[in-house]
């Protein structure tokens, strides 16, 4: 009994930092933003870890994947929600879209591909993701590449990435915005 | 990329996240589905001829009540299911209830009509054409609310294509009702129902195709 309640405590106390946090991020503080992504992230990875314990080398892809996808729709969390059934919802999803999609592939292809699996796995890189966000990247086009690249990466704020690529301050907007999208629309072509 | 450097990509210059994104969203989709549908219905089909006659009588009413009712609780359905973890709850009743209140209408009036009244009260004078009308004006707004859904975030995909075909074919049935010269309950109880079914199932179908993020 002892046990459930100071679980429970620190469940909530979980809950309502994270929450203030994206509270925060979503009014433009990207500092407790990128807190909360970073907490998101770790929780994400212990959720995918026990349900994918058969594939260990997706789970960082996922995590990436869903990372991408909470940070996309940002906009569809109500402020008076749960935070926990908004984050559980989105993780649930692309944990079953990522199954599905690839148990339409793999009815597909080889069944020795079973066997050669038992070879592929291994626990050292597990932190690595397989699927690498930054050559994805470099597949977009340039004006939604360059504004991602300038303002997301090298942290230019989207006026000094408008002088420097001749694109105006809206195109930059929209760039970053489309880029995201376009790269979560990539990672779903290719699972 | 390592999944930090992902993160700090994603908080890097991150826009505030305007109020209300997900209404105005809807409100701009419906915005331009509605005046879409309604000109549909003028060029290709055209006002009653007796409109401002029938806007005297409550039969004319009561069906423009009955496609409004279910276009709110659809708009409401599909506005939870494309929020992550937003439960649709008391919804899936507000839904039901225009259309149980029009067939027990039907149901009344069939019984207290005349033997031989009953089937004209059923097919009116355009039966044939009603429901397919009623898909055909859904049209422009089934692209406007799957285009809204798409920048939103359903993780049940089929139910939400269902919930936005549902809400598009009571809008379509509401600017069609400006056309259709029937309103007898056992008519819109069948023929009604049916055409907005027909972009329900249609959503149902396209859902888990187009909707996916």
């Amino acid at each position: 009994m002892e046990r459930t309640h100071s679980s429970d405590a620190r469940f909530l106390e979980t809950e309502s930092r994270l929450r203030e946090l994206l509270v925060q991020g979503l009014g433009g503080d990207s500092a407790a933003y990128h807190g909360f992504l970073k907490a998101l992230g770790a929780h994400l990875r212990a959720y995918f870890r026990k349900r994918l314990f058969q594939r260990p080398n997706d789970v960082e892809d996922l995590v990436q994947e869903t990372l991408l996808a909470v940070h996309n729709q940002r906009h569809t969390y109500r402020s008076d929600q749960p935070l926990t059934a908004w984050v559980h919802a989105i993780a649930r999803y692309k944990l079953v879209d990522m199954l599905r999609s690839r148990a339409a592939r793999e009815a597909l292809t080889d069944p020795l591909d079973d066997d050669l699996e038992v070879f592929a796995t291994s626990d050292t890189d597990a932190a690595d993701a397989q699927r690498d966000l930054g050559k994805l990247l470099d597949t977009l086009p340039d004006k939604q590449r360059l504004p991602i690249v300038h303002v997301k990466i090298e942290g230019l704020s989207v006026l000094e990435a408008a002088k420097l690529t001749g694109m105006s301050e809206s195109a930059i907007k929209i760039g970053v915005h489309r880029g995201m999208k376009a790269l979560a629309a990539r990672i779903r072509g290719m699972v | 990329m390592k999944t930090d450097e992902l993160i700090s990509l994603l908080a890097t210059g991150a826009a505030p996240v305007p109020a209300h994104a997900v209404g105005r969203r809807f409100a701009l989709a419906l915005g331009l589905g509605l005046p879409g549908a309604a000109l549909l219905m003028l060029a290709t089909l055209g006002l009653r001829p007796d409109l401002a006659q029938a806007a005297t009588e409550s039969a004319f009413w009561m069906k423009l009540a009955f496609a409004a009712c279910l276009a709110l609780a659809g708009l409401v359905a599909t506005e939870r299911l494309s929020r992550p973890g937003i439960r649709v709850g008391y919804v899936w009743g507000a839904m039901a209830a225009p259309v149980l209140a029009l067939w027990l209408a039907a149901v009344v009036a069939l019984t207290t009509a005349a033997p031989e009244q009953r089937l004209g009260l059923i097919l009116g004078d355009t039966w044939k054409s009603c429901p397919f009308n009623i898909a055909m004006l859904s049209v422009p707004l089934c692209i406007a609310t799957f285009w809204c859904l798409k920048d939103l975030a359903p993780t049940r995909l089929a139910l939400a294509g269902a919930s936005s075909g549902l809400l598009s074919g009571a809008l379509s049935a509401l600017v069609y009702a400006l056309h259709c010269p029937e309103s007898a309950a056992p008519f819109l109880g069948v023929w009604y129902v049916l055409g907005i079914a027909i972009p329900t199932l249609a959503g149902a179908l396209l859902g888990p195709r187009i909707l996916r993020w």
